[in-house]
C-alpha cells in the first residue's frame, strides 16, 4: 500500500508540475503588467519601467522560457518571487494560506460530517416528512449561489445582533484588529468571526453530500448483505451501523476528498463577502493587478491543495474498502 | 408432516409441528393499491424433515421466506401465523425477532456475492453470529468461526478466516453463508435459492454440504428453488407455488410421478432432461399474470389447455386429492391423472419439426471451422504506463467444426474460457495463434468488405434478453436494424419484419411495441428474430435461455429446435445448463481450462463420456425425478477452477481429477508430466484428452438413446 501511494504521489507531483506550468505560461500571456507603470503619473521613463519590471521578473520583453526558468528555480528554492508592486510573495502567502485552511478546513469538516448523517437519516426514513425537509432544504442550498447564502446570513446576523443588543456575529473579518482581550477573549473573538462564513461554506457543502450519502445509503439498504446481517439475529439498526454505514460511505470518500481540494479557491465569494484576506480573494485580486508571479504561486497552492486530497481519497478509500487495497 | 389447511383444533403438546406457517399472506405497496405477493400459505414441518418449495420468479417464493424471518421492508404487510414450537413470530418486533433469526431459524440467501459485507473479514463475519446469540468473548468466537469454516469444507481455515468476501469464488462464498447457518444450532433453515447461479459441480458441493448440515443440526428445512431437479433429490414433501399461492403439494415422490394441477404438469414437461434426450418439451404458453391486476378464478387459466368454464370464475382452493395426502389446487383435479386427462395428455406433444433428410456429416459443408486457436490476455500494472507482467491464457488451442444444419454445444463451467472463444469468433478478426474459417474462408485473410459481408452469415443471440435489447427502439426498429446496417430498403425491411415476427411466433403487432411491454420469453424470441434479419448460416447462442424461467424456456428451445430444421442453420450453442445443451446439441465440446477436454457426437459424449471432467459434470446435474435422482452416485468435485494464471503441470484437470486420486503413482506420473492431447475413442468422432479415460455411463439407461432423425456419422 505504501508503494502504491507512494507511485501515486509521483504521478500526482508530474500533474502539479504541468498545473503550474501552464498557469504561468497563461498569467504571462494574459496579464500586462507593464500597464501599470506606464499608466503612471508622471510617466516614468521606458528603462526604468524595464528595469523594474525585470527585477521582478515579469518583463514581457524578456523571454517567457528565461522568466518561467527563474520563478521556477525560486519556487524550488523556497522562493515565490514578489508581487507586481515590489513585496514579496512568501510573507503573504503564508499568512493567507493560514486565514483559508482556517476557513476551509473548519467548514469543510463540519459540511461533510453534517452531509453525511443527514443523508444517512434521509435514506433510512425515506419518504418521510424528515427526508423530505432534507431534500427541500439541499436542493434549496444547491440552487442558491454562495454570494446570495452569504448576504442571507448577514442579513440573519444583524437581526440576532440586534436581538441581543450587542455584536455576536461578526461578518467583516477574520479578528477584530487591534483586540486586546487575553487569551480566552481572542479565542472567543475569532470564533464570533468564523461562524458566518463557515456556515457559508459548510451549507452548500452539507446540501450537496447529503444528496449523494442518501443514494450511496439507500443503495445499501437494499443490499443483499444488510438482510444477510439481520438474518444472522442482529436488528435492522444493528445491522445497518455495524454493515451498512461503512459500505455507505465508500462512494463518498473522492467526493469528499475532492470538494475539499476544490474548495481552496472555489472560496472565493465567502472569502471576498466576509472580508477574509485568504487565497480566493488574493487569485482574484491579483488578476485584477496583473500580478502574475502572485497568480502562478496561487495556483500552484491550489494543485498542492487537490494533490493532497487526491491522495487522501486514495488513503480514505483503501481504508474503507478492502476490495481496492493493493499489495504491491 | 405438511398441513395445508389449518387443523381445527391445536395439536396436543409434542406432537405439535415443529414449525408452522399458516396462511400466511405477504402484500406490497404497489402504484394502484397492495399488490399481493403470497396468498395464503400454509405448511408445517417437522425436525428433520426437508420441504422444497418450487416456483417461478414472481410466484412468492421468496417473499414467503422473507416474511417468516421478518425481513420485509416495512412496507409490506404480512399477515397469517407462523409458529416455531408453538410460538407465533408474526407481529413480534425486530428486536425480539432477532433474538430468534440466526439462533433458531438461520437463512441461506441466493447470491452469495452480495449476501456477504464486502468491508469485513470472512471470520469476523462468521465470529458476529456466533456472539449474537452466546455471549462469547471474541476470541472465543473467532476460534468457533475457524471450526465451522473447516466444517463446511474450507481449506486451510484459520487463514481464510482473515480474506475478505471478494478472495472468495462463489461456491466457497456459499460455504461461509452456510456455515453462519449453522452457526447457533438452529431448529429451522431456509436456503432461498442457494445454488442458482453456481456451476454444477460447485451446485452438487453445496447441495452435499446442505445435506451434511440438516444431519448436524437436524434442522426442518425448507429449501426455496425454480429448480425442479434440486427439489427432487433433497426434498420430502414439496409445494409448487404459482402466482402467490401454493397450487400442488405433497410427497415429492407421488407429486412428480404424478402431477394433478396443470402447471405443475406443464412444468415438469418443460424442463429438457438429460436423461430424456429428445422428448419433446411442453411450453406453457402465454406468461404468469400480473399480480397487481389478478384475474378473477383460478390465476393460471388462461395458460391452462383444459380449463373449463368454472376456472374463469371461482379460484379452485388447495383441496385433498383423493386418498392421499396430497393437495392440488384445481377443479379438474379429479379427472387428471399421469399428466393426462380423459386419456389424453394434458399438455399435447407440440409437433417437432423432424429433421430434413440429412446426408452424412462428413458429406455436409463445415459452417465454422476452428483450429488450434488461441487467445491471451495480458495481466498489466501501472495507471499511467502500463506495463505486461504476466498473461493469462484463456483459450489454449482449441479445434472443432460445426458442419451445415448441426448444432454443435459447448459446455464448461463459468470460467473455462467457453465466452472468450465466442467474443473471439464473433469479432471476425485474425486470431493470435491458430486459424479460424467460416463457410471455407480463411478469416485472416479477409478484406474490410469481405469481413462485413461475412458478418451476414454469423449472428448471435445474447444470454439476457433485457440488457441486449435497446430499450427505447420499437421491436420493428431492434429487429430491421441489422438490415438497415446492410442498406435494405424500407419497404422491404417492413415485410422482412412481419416475417421475422411470425417465424418466432410473435404477431405483427408486435413491432410498435418496446421491449418494456414485454415478457423475458418474448424478448428472446425478439433476439432471436434480430440475428434472422440476415438469413445467416451460423447462430452463435450465449446462454440464450439461462435467463429464462423454465416454462419460458422450452418454448424458446423448441423455437431453437424449428428453426435449425427449417432454416438448415448451424448453432453454436454455449451453455453451462447440460440438460438445455443436451436438449439442443447434435455434438458436444467440453471445456477445461481453456482446453477442450471431450469432442463428440452428443448421444455418444453423454452417453459414454470418457473423461473424468464430462463425467464428473454429468454426474452432478441434476434430474427432475426423485426416485431416479435419488439412487444416482455423484462423483464430487473438489475445489474451483486452476487459476488461469497457475495451471497444474501436465493434465490441467490433475488438480481437481478422481480418476488420478485412484491411480498408481506410476500412472500419476504420466499426467503430471504429459499434457494429454484429444485422442479418438471408441466410435465415430468421439475423443477425448485423458491418458486413462475410460467409458463410465454416469446416466441412468436410456440416456444415450439417440433422437429419432438424427444422423449417425458411422
Amino acid at each position: 500500500m505504501g508503494r502504491f501511494l507512494l507511485r501515486r504521489l509521483v504521478h500526482h507531483l508530474v500533474l502539479v508540475f504541468v498545473a503550474v506550468t501552464l498557469a504561468y505560461v497563461l498569467a504571462s500571456l494574459a496579464l500586462d503588467p507593464r500597464s501599470r507603470y506606464e499608466g503612471r503619473n508622471p510617466p516614468a521613463p521606458p528603462a526604468v519601467i524595464d528595469a523594474q519590471l525585470s527585477e521582478y521578473g515579469v518583463n514581457d520583453e524578456d523571454p517567457l522560457p528565461e522568466r518561467y526558468v527563474h520563478w521556477m528555480g525560486g519556487v524550488l528554492r523556497g522562493d515565490f518571487g514578489t508581487t507586481v508592486t515590489g513585496g514579496s510573495i512568501n510573507d503573504e502567502l503564508w499568512s493567507r494560506a493560514l486565514v483559508s485552511l482556517r476557513l476551509l478546513v473548519i467548514g469543510s469538516v463540519l459540511g461533510a460530517a453534517v452531509g453525511v448523517l443527514v443523508g444517512v437519516v434521509s435514506a433510512v426514513k425515506q419518504h418521510s416528512f424528515i427526508d423530505r425537509l432534507f431534500t427541500a432544504v439541499s436542493f434549496f442550498f444547491i440552487a442558491t449561489p454562495v454570494f446570495f447564502t452569504a448576504v442571507l446570513l448577514k442579513f440573519g446576523a444583524l437581526q440576532v445582533n440586534e436581538a441581543a443588543g450587542e455584536t455576536v456575529l461578526f461578518y467583516t473579518g477574520y479578528e477584530t484588529p487591534g483586540l486586546e482581550a487575553g487569551f480566552w477573549g481572542t479565542v472567543t473573538d475569532q470564533v464570533a468571526h468564523l461562524i458566518l462564513p463557515t456556515l457559508s461554506i459548510a451549507l452548500g457543502l452539507t446540501a450537496l453530500v447529503s444528496r449523494y450519502q442518501r443514494n450511496a445509503m439507500l443503495d445499501v439498504l437494499n443490499s443483499d448483505f444488510l438482510r444477510t446481517a439481520q438474518a444472522k439475529g442482529l436488528t435492522r439498526r444493528q445491522a445497518l451501523y455495524r454493515h451498512g454505514l461503512r459500505t455507505a460511505l465508500i462512494p463518498m470518500a473522492p467526493l469528499l476528498a475532492y470538494s475539499f481540494g476544490t474548495l481552496v479557491v472555489g472560496a472565493t465569494f465567502t472569502e471576498k463577502i466576509f472580508g477574509w484576506h485568504g487565497m480566493g480573494e488574493w487569485v482574484v485580486d491579483s488578476i485584477t493587478r496583473d500580478d502574475i508571479n502572485v497568480t502562478a504561486t496561487v495556483a500552484l497552492f491550489t494543485a498542492v491543495f487537490v494533490l493532497f486530497a487526491a491522495l487522501l481519497s486514495d488513503v480514505l478509500h483503501a481504508v474503507l474498502d478492502p476490495r481496492v487495497r493493493v499489495t504491491a | 408432516m405438511i398441513r395445508q389447511e389449518p387443523t381445527t383444533s391445536r395439536a396436543p403438546e409434542g406432537t405439535a409441528p415443529l414449525f408452522e406457517v399458516r396462511d400466511l399472506t405477504v402484500a406490497f405497496v404497489g402504484e394502484s393499491g397492495p399488490v399481493p405477493a403470497v396468498r395464503g400459505l400454509s405448511y408445517a414441518l417437522s425436525r428433520g424433515e426437508v420441504l422444497g418449495i418450487v416456483g417461478e420468479s414472481g410466484s412468492g417464493k421468496s417473499a414467503s421466506a422473507l416474511a417468516v424471518m421478518g425481513l420485509l421492508p416495512s412496507s409490506a404487510t404480512v399477515s397469517g401465523s407462523v409458529r416455531l414450537r408453538g410460538e407465533e413470530l408474526l407481529g413480534l418486533s425486530d428486536r425480539r425477532l432477532a433474538r430468534i433469526r440466526g439462533s433458531r431459524i438461520a437463512m441461506v440467501f441466493q447470491d452469495p456475492l452480495s449476501a456477504l459485507t464486502p468491508v469485513h473479514r470472512i471470520g469476523d463475519q462468521v465470529a458476529e453470529a456466533v456472539r449474537i446469540h452466546q455471549g462469547v468473548s471474541a476470541a472465543a468466537a473467532h476460534d468457533r468461526a475457524v471450526e465451522l469454516l473447516d466444517a463446511v469444507g474450507i481449506p486451510n481455515a484459520a487463514q481464510r478466516a482473515r480474506a475478505y468476501p471478494h478472495e472468495f469464488s462463489g461456491g466457497m462464498r456459499q460455504r461461509v453463508m452456510i456455515a453462519m447457518a449453522i452457526a447457533n444450532d438452529p431448529d429451522v433453515l431456509i436456503a432461498d435459492e442457494p445454488t442458482t447461479a453456481l456451476d454444477v459441480t460447485v451446485q452438487a458441493q453445496v447441495l452435499a454440504l446442505l445435506e451434511t448440515a440438516r444431519r448436524m443440526t437436524g434442522a426442518a428445512t425448507v429449501v426455496i428453488t425454480h429448480d425442479l431437479a434440486v427439489v427432487a433429490g433433497i426434498a420430502d414433501r414439496i409445494v409448487v407455488m404459482y402466482a402467490g399461492k401454493a397450487v400442488e403439494s405433497g410427497p415429492v415422490v407421488p407429486v412428480y410421478a404424478d402431477p394433478r394441477m396443470p402447471y405443475t404438469i406443464g412444468l415438469l414437461g418443460s424442463v429438457p432432461r438429460l436423461d430424456r434426450p429428445g422428448r419433446p418439451l411442453t411450453p406453457i404458453e402465454g406468461a404468469p399474470p400480473d399480480l397487481a391486476r389478478l384475474p378473477q378464478g383460478c390465476p393460471f387459466v388462461s395458460r391452462c389447455p383444459v380449463n373449463v368454464p368454472v376456472c374463469r370464475t371461482i379460484e379452485p382452493a388447495l383441496e385433498p386429492v383423493a386418498r392421499s395426502d396430497r393437495r392440488a389446487a384445481c377443479h379438474r383435479r379429479g379427472e387428471i391423472a399421469f399428466g393426462r386427462i380423459g386419456g389424453a395428455p394434458v399438455f399435447p406433444l407440440p409437433e417437432i419439426a423432424s429433421a430434413r433428410e440429412e446426408s452424412p456429416r462428413d458429406g455436409r459443408p463445415a459452417v465454422l471451422e476452428v483450429r488450434q486457436l488461441v487467445k491471451r490476455h495480458p495481466i498489466t500494472t501501472g495507471v499511467v504506463l502500463r506495463r505486461r507482467i504476466g498473461t493469462i491464457t484463456a483459450v489454449d488451442g482449441i479445434s472443432f467444426d460445426i458442419r451445415e444444419g448441426e448444432a454443435l454445444g459447448l459446455v464448461g463451467e463459468s470460467g473455462c474460457g467457453k465466452t472468450t472463444t465466442v467474443m473471439q469468433l464473433l469479432e471476425l478478426a485474425a486470431p493470435e495463434e491458430g486459424r479460424v474459417s467460416m463457410l471455407g474462408r480463411d478469416i485472416a485473410s479477409l478484406s474490410r468488405d469481405g469481413r462485413k459481408h461475412l458478418r451476414r452469415e454469423v449472428q448471435v443471440v445474447f444470454q439476457d434478453p433485457f440488457a441486449s435489447l435497446d430499450p427505447r427502439l420499437p421491436v420493428g426498429d431492434i429487429i430491421a436494424e441489422p438490415l438497415r446496417a446492410f442498406g435494405v430498403s424500407l419497404d422491404r425491411r417492413h415485410g422482412r419484419v412481419r416475417d421475422l415476427l411470425d417465424l418466432v411466433g410473435l404477431s405483427a403487432e408486435h413491432a410498435n411495441r418496446y421491449p418494456a411491454d414485454l415478457s423475458g420469453g418474448q424478448r428472446q424470441r425478439i433476439g432471436i428474430a434480430r440475428a434472422l434479419a440476415l438469413e445467416p448460416r451460423l447462430l452463435v447462442l450465449d446462454e440464450p435461455v439461462s435467463a429464462l424461467d423454465v416454462s419460458i424456456q422450452a418454448g424458446v428451445l423448441n423455437l431453437l429446435e424449428h428453426l435449425k430444421v427449417h432454416l438448415g442453420l448451424a448453432y453454436l450453442f454455449v451453455g453451462h445448463d447440460l440438460s438445455v445443451v443436451r436438449h439442443v446439441a447434435d455434438r458436444v465440446a467440453v471445456m477445461y481450462a481453456g482446453r477442450l477436454v471431450e469432442v463428440g457426437d452428443a448421444d455418444e459424449v453423454f452417453g459414454h463420456p470418457t473423461h473424468p471432467y464430462t463425467q464428473a459434470l454429468l454426474s452432478a446435474v441434476p434430474i427432475p425425478e426423485p426416485g431416479t435422482e435419488r439412487q444416482r452416485t455423484r462423483i464430487l468435485l473438489d475445489g474451483d477452477l486452476p487459476d488461469p494464471a497457475d495451471l497444474p503441470s501436465g493434465c490441467r484437470f490433475r488438480s481437481r481429477c478422481p480418476l488420478f486420486a485412484r491411480l498408481p503413482p506410476e500412472r500419476r506420473r504420466r499426467c503430471s508430466d504429459v499434457d494429454p492431447p484429444l485422442e479418438p475413442r471408441s466410435t465415430g468422432d468421439h475423443q477425448s484428452a485423458c491418458h486413462w479415460a475410460r467409458d463410465n455411463p454416469i446416466l441412468p439407461a436410456g440416456a444415450g438413446r439417440s433422437r429419432t432423425g438424427r444422423s449417425d456419422t458411422d
